[in-house]
């Protein structure tokens, strides 16, 4: 009978050296950077061609993400349904995706048809037309789908927060309205995918177990197209957080539960405190073992389950807390969480809190290592904010070796009431 | 190709290793044969609201989650009709946390007052977060009972109404763990940088003297053949009419389940599937369309639903996909679209595997199935399927008298 009551012996995470494995990198002959994982246990590849296209350098809203949602929606030999059939028979998916300051196509395919896919790959970025058509289809689904979304309390909020942090104007701030899906149109799109796409600025991710000629399949595809020729646009956008810091917004009155959002502006990752902050986000509300959670979901019940995270964008962050909790126990949750912030404020963090912390964030960055798709991940990342693997080796000694008091000085910096902007949606 | 070996305990418990040096981490994935069609009609989302209480606390640990996150070890678990899942990955130096851990909770859990308390209603704000407080959010509680009268798959892991999960009690939560959290009724695969000695020494170790309790037998009652056409209108506060269509269809290993799979690839299996171009994209009757089916391990159900362009006719939109189905019923489906699915199929098949958590998962439900070996072969079994195949499994079951329709209006 093994000893039940005793724990076995264990090897502290933080005792693990961490390695990032580097990116091979090669540029095309248009000055492309590619940066390839090459490593594996399956026979598959994902490439994301990244371009400067996000909804930083659109002029109206809504034409950065249509332009993005489009680009495969036609070109002037395959109707959308040609390169939707053409994509499915060799077995792969080609996803798009507009974020902020980029915008991004992802190609996930078997090794073997890679051949295959590339040529498509490249007429989409050399002769998309945007056919009306497929426009108006596009207006009439998602402005019913933003339909459906506005009921949910959950949707609301996450606008609304974002709108309180950036101001309306601000593209970390704005929100898609039926309008402006009304607004789009052809010539606008066509204009957009010529200058952020055809001409754009480009940068390519790969990882998978690649094809030996992998490089010279690339250049051949690719470095021979206009990118990265024109001069980078670097627009301002001015932040014009609201004013009001307190928000109740009743969106169905017979709702049963509220969405609660509690955020302060946050530096980006280029600030000192940045991975000081990240250990401390992680014990007040980053993991299932957090405060938060042990107090509002697994002491009290008010909910499902509740989060806090930092928003990570290029120019600028938000530090926030997300939850939905039952409707009559919603003010009750939001004062439990600044009942944790003081707890960190005031309080002490013990020696086995901080460690269990510190191993847990160690372990899963370990787990998160697993694999090429997670490295080139980590490497984007790094990449797209002008990083490299020097802040990730800080953030790793910062985790292994931040002490209790570093993090109560955190918290006495960040974590005051009077900077949050506080919203329930019902 | 995934590699494993198996072994059986003297008290039943199935064990299943295998091997990947390229990780340094362990992966300890825990299946237990109890799901929601286990549950007694009167206590239905039983086995849900189990699955949150395997987290607090067993006979001899007050806590799971702390000592395996100290060990840099994560987890999570999920519970579906049929099965349920635990899973947890840490750094395999510390691999014989989890199994103190896993084993403990095997042998007994604390069965505390409070974490019943707490977690019911956890469960009960998963529910209105889930089922509740969402659009559209009930209709797999209105559909499954209309489709099934006797099997227990006409009500969700969820449970069937708020009140089953609020009045449980800790008598029952004692009863249900003796009657299926046994070592003869779980699965144990250990997966990453491990050895087979080791894990077969650890497994002895901390397993081996759990009681192999009383074997369960399941025996649930079995669903009628349906058939006649049942129809429902319902009327919600929901911006756009939906039309959702169920039919019965063959159990998880049944032969013609790998014709049935690529059957609902072919109508609803994305941007060129026929449902999506003919009634999204080309007659702009629906802005969605899917087709799938729930993968349940007895017979169950195959599935179209589609949210409808405001303004068009229900009975409009209903037609075309009848027509739709007819022609699948009729004409044979060309070998290249036969082709294009069995290829997708093989894709996902390689990128599901990709990671040591997924392929333990995997490996767990294929040994439910009967045999781990199964993960490795099944993809032969959908490239022997026939365009013949299709044709005959479209009119096998895509018929009205198999059918359940349900109209979900938007109120005025």
């Amino acid at each position: 009978m093994p000893d039940r009551s005793k724990a076995p012996h264990i090897k502290d995470a933080i005792e693990y050296a961490i390695a990032l494995k580097k990116p091979e990198i090669f540029t095309l002959d248009n000055g492309v950077k590619v940066y390839n994982v090459n490593a594996g246990t399956e026979e598959v590849v994902q490439i994301e061609w990244v371009f400067k296209a996000g909804n930083w350098f659109e002029k109206s809203n809504n034409i950065a993400s249509a332009a993005n949602f489009l680009l495969k929606n036609g070109t002037s030999k395959k109707s959308a349904y040609e390169i939707n059939e053409y994509v499915d028979f060799y077995g792969a998916y080609l996803n798009r995706s507009c974020y902020n300051e980029t915008a991004v196509v992802t190609l996930h395919c078997l090794s073997r048809q890679l051949e295959n896919l590339l040529p498509l790959v490249q007429e989409l970025f050399v002769d998309a037309i945007f056919p009306e058509e497929e426009l108006h289809i596009f207006r009439q689904n998602m402005k019913q789908k933003l339909e459906v979304n506005l009921k949910k309390c959950d949707f609301v909020a996450g606008r609304k927060i974002d709108e309180f942090l950036f101001g309306a104007k601000h593209p970390y701030g704005v929100y898609s309205e039926m309008t402006d899906y009304d607004a789009l149109n052809i010539e606008a799109l066509r204009q957009y995918y010529a200058t952020y796409y055809q001409q754009g600025h480009c940068t390519i991710f790969s990882a998978g177990i690649l094809p030996a000629n992998y490089a010279t399949l690339m250049n051949g595809f690719f470095g021979n197209l206009p990118f990265n020729q024109l001069p980078i646009e670097s627009p301002e956008h001015l932040i014009t957080p609201a004013e009001q810091k307190k928000w109740n917004i009743i969106n169905d009155p017979e709702g049963v539960q509220g969405a609660v959002r509690i955020a302060r502006p946050f530096p980006t990752r280029h600030h000192p405190d940045f991975p000081k902050v990240q250990v401390l986000n992680t014990l007040f509300g980053g993991f299932f073992g957090s405060r938060l959670m042990n107090n509002i979901r697994e002491d009290k019940g008010y909910t499902y389950g509740i989060y806090s995270f930092l928003v990570n964008h290029i120019h600028g962050g938000a530090w926030m807390i997300s939850t939905e909790a039952g409707r009559e126990v919603c003010e009750a949750t939001v004062n439990e969480v600044y009942n944790e912030m003081q707890a960190l404020r005031e309080g002490d963090i013990d020696a086995e809190e901080l460690l269990l912390v510190k191993n847990y964030l160690i372990g899963t960055l370990l787990g998160d290592l697993d694999g090429p798709f997670h490295i080139i991940a980590r490497w984007k990342n790094l990449v797209l904010n002008g990083l490299d693997d020097s802040f990730f080796y800080h953030s790793v000694d910062t985790i292994k070796n931040i002490s209790a008091e570093e993090l109560k000085a955190m918290a006495n910096k960040y974590l005051q009431p009077e900077d949050f902007y506080e919203l329930v949606v019902v | 190709m995934v590699k494993f070996e198996r072994f059986m305990l003297d008290n039943g418990l199935k064990v299943l290793v295998h091997i990947d040096q390229s990780t340094p981490m362990a992966v300890v994935n825990v299946l237990y044969d109890v799901g929601a069609r286990d549950e007694d009609a009167q206590q239905t989302g039983f086995a849900h609201l189990f699955e949150h209480l395997m987290f607090g606390g067993s006979v001899n640990i007050p806590d799971y989650d702390d000592p395996l996150q100290v060990a840099g070890g994560e987890n999570n678990a999920y519970t579906t009709n049929d099965l349920t899942n635990y899973y947890c990955q840490l750094p395999s130096e510390n691999l014989e946390t989890a199994f103190w851990l896993e084993s403990d909770r095997m042998l007994s859990l604390a069965f505390s007052k409070k974490s019943l308390d707490v977690q019911r209603k956890v469960v009960c704000e998963e529910f209105k977060e889930h089922y509740i407080n969402k659009p559209y959010g009930d209709v797999w509680h209105i559909m499954r009972e209309l489709a099934f009268k006797e099997h227990p798959y006409r009500w969700m892991t969820i449970g069937k109404e708020l009140a089953h999960v609020e009045n449980a009690q800790l008598d029952d939560v004692k009863r249900f763990f003796f009657k299926h959290y046994r070592p003869s009724n779980a699965i144990l695969v250990v997966a990453g940088n491990v050895s087979v000695e080791q894990v077969r020494e650890l497994a002895e170790k901390w397993f081996g003297d759990i009681p192999s309790g009383e074997k369960y037998n399941r025996s649930l009652p079995v669903e009628p053949e349906q058939n006649e056409e049942r129809r429902m209108t319902v009327h919600r506060k929901v911006p756009a009419d939906a039309i959702y269509k169920t039919w019965h269809m063959c159990s998880r290993l049944d032969d013609d389940y790998y014709a049935t799979d690529l059957l609902t690839d072919i109508l609803g299996g994305g941007a060129s599937s026929r449902l999506y171009q003919s009634l999204v994209k080309e007659q702009q009757l629906f802005t969605g369309i899917n087709c799938y089916h729930f993968g349940s391990l007895d017979a169950g159900l195959l599935a179209i639903d589609g949210q409808l362009v405001k303004g068009v006719d229900i009975k409009k939109a209903e037609d075309a996909i009848e027509a739709e189905l007819d022609k699948i019923r009729q004409e044979l489906v060309e070998v290249r679209e036969l082709q294009k699915v069995q290829n997708k199929t093989e894709s996902v098949m390689a990128f599901e595997d990709m990671s040591v958590m997924n392929r333990a998962g995997s490996l767990a439900f294929y040994e439910l199935l009967g045999d781990g070996e199964l993960m490795n072969t099944e993809f032969k079994k959908y490239q022997e399927v026939t365009v013949h195949d299709l044709k005959r499994i479209a009119n096998q079951v895509m018929q009205p008298s198999n059918s359940n329709t349900l109209w979900y209006l938007a109120e005025n």
